[in-house]
């Protein structure tokens, strides 16, 4: 496909917005971001509990609802996991695939980039790394929603990662050290206003990178699958939908991959930062 | 592909904020609320009840492999060691099965040439005793045999003394006493 003919597609897109009440690229925003009901269409939807308190719209909204599914499918499925080892120290079963995930966070991520010492900070890798996964693949099921390419939720998460980040340098250095131990070390004294400022900004710009390239990712995919779609109403042809929806679950297929490649950079990076905030002196 | 996905994803932002009704990268403080809640939750009661369980299900695991492997390699190796000392053993059973067999040997071959030695120096010293008596005897038959000559010629010599004939008798006398001598 030529960058001309996205082109002219998207203006369609756009007209069609425009022409129609927006309806078009709406349809789009309306699957990908946020609401306040959980949309069956065409079976009608279900409205969520509305709640306002202290100036806040706390709201249990779709994404809420999904972090809670997410998250309560993690709890149920790890305990379970943790319970069968009480058993036998032979995993079985769900037990199985998950201890693989389980060791390569622990011996491909948190061992290799942390060092001595990751035992600490395996408990929130792991759980940033399932909770990522699960909520990755979630959002691959009809009717659901991808709670992670919601920017909140990512920035959260990456905020997490940031305190986790300063808690290791910290717990590690003490807090005067580990500020002394930003600045590397030869850097000529008329140098150091200026250093101290980039690390400084380098301190918040990896979580922001963090947060901005999960939500990119996972909201890409789901953007690209709705658009090619939405090819077959925009251009009004049935001819135009064997090729747009091969095409869309080719995407499909990519963001399975991508669901396991987000959570597992996401871990990563966080992970590496980590490891660097904790053994300055490499 | 990503070509198409970056436009489209600028006209959606483009279009959601004419819209106004909240754009893809406006950031909602309930939703932030939330998330840090159940996050915070999530990772609370999965670090109690599920991270550390499993880790050191796993940690217990590990070690309880190495472990035995250890053991097994330690085990092997003394298996190694007690077969090449038992065939140091069978080694040296028979190198001295040998030597006892070459000894006895040996010790049989002394016996043999010493009972032979022994036993030609006996009878050697046995025909010795018994030439040497033969010598003694026929030394002794000799004397007797002389003395009873002695005697005879002596009764002889009586006999031709107290007859006193002429010679032919006496030729035929020493004739017939010679001829006794000879009979007896």
């Amino acid at each position: 496909m030529s960058e001309q003919q996205t082109t002219a597609i998207v203006d369609t897109l756009k007209q069609d917005s425009t022409s129609h009440g927006g309806s078009s690229s709406d349809w789009i925003m309306h699957h990908i971001m946020d609401s306040d009901k959980l949309d069956f269409a065409p079976f009608g939807s279900i409205p969520l509990p509305q709640i306002h308190l202290f100036g806040l719209d706390l709201s249990i909204t779709k994404h809420v609802l999904f972090l809670w599914i997410s998250a309560a499918l993690l709890v149920f499925l790890m305990i379970r996991v943790s319970k069968s080892y009480k058993k036998s120290l032979v995993p079985k079963g769900v037990g199985t695939l998950f201890e693989i995930l389980i060791e390569f966070v622990r011996d491909e991520i948190a061992k290799p980039t942390i060092g001595k010492g990751y035992e600490k900070f395996l408990p929130y890798l792991l759980t940033a790394f399932f909770f990522i996964l699960l909520s990755n693949f979630l959002g691959l099921i009809p009717y659901s929603a991808t709670v992670t390419s919601n920017i909140t939720v990512t920035s959260v998460l990456a905020i997490f990662s940031f305190f986790m980040i300063q808690l290791a340098g910290i717990s590690k250095n003490g807090l005067f050290g580990y500020f002394k131990g930003l600045i590397p070390h030869g850097v000529p004294v008329f140098l150091l206003p200026i250093m101290l400022v980039v690390e400084l900004l380098g301190l918040f710009t990896k979580p922001f990178a963090l947060a901005i390239r999960l939500f990119a990712n996972m909201t890409a995919g789901h953007i690209v699958i709705y658009a090619l779609i939405s090819l077959i109403f925009v251009l009004h042809s049935y001819l135009v939908a064997p090729v747009s929806i091969g095409m869309a679950l080719f995407i499909y297929l990519l963001e399975i991959l991508v669901a396991l490649l987000q959570a597992f950079i996401f871990t990563m990076l966080s992970s590496l930062f980590i490891g660097m905030a904790y053994h300055q002196d490499h | 592909m990503f070509g198409l996905s970056i436009i489209a994803l600028s006209a959606l932002f483009a279009s959601s904020e004419e819209g106004g009704s909240g754009s893809l990268l406006s950031v909602n403080y309930g939703l932030a609320f939330w998330t840090v809640l159940t996050f915070l939750l999530l990772l609370l009661i999965l670090k109690k009840f599920a991270w550390k369980p499993i880790l050191s299900a796993l940690d217990e695991r590990e070690q309880k492999i190495k472990d035995s492997l250890l053991m097994a390699e330690k085990a092997n190796e003394e298996a190694r060691q007690m077969i090449e000392e038992n065939k140091k053993q069978l080694l040296l059973a028979e190198d001295e099965a040998k030597k006892i067999v070459e000894q006895s040997r040996i010790y049989a071959d002394k016996l043999k040439t010493q009972l032979l030695e022994e036993s030609k120096a006996q009878s050697q010293k046995l025909i010795e005793n018994a030439s040497q008596e033969i010598e003694r005897k026929k030394l002794e038959a000799f004397d007797e045999l002389k003395n009873q000559v002695a005697d005879l010629s002596l009764s002889i010599a009586e006999k031709i003394l107290k007859q006193n004939v002429d010679k032919n008798a006496n030729a035929e006398m020493i004739k017939k006493y010679i001829d006794d001598i000879q009979k007896n």
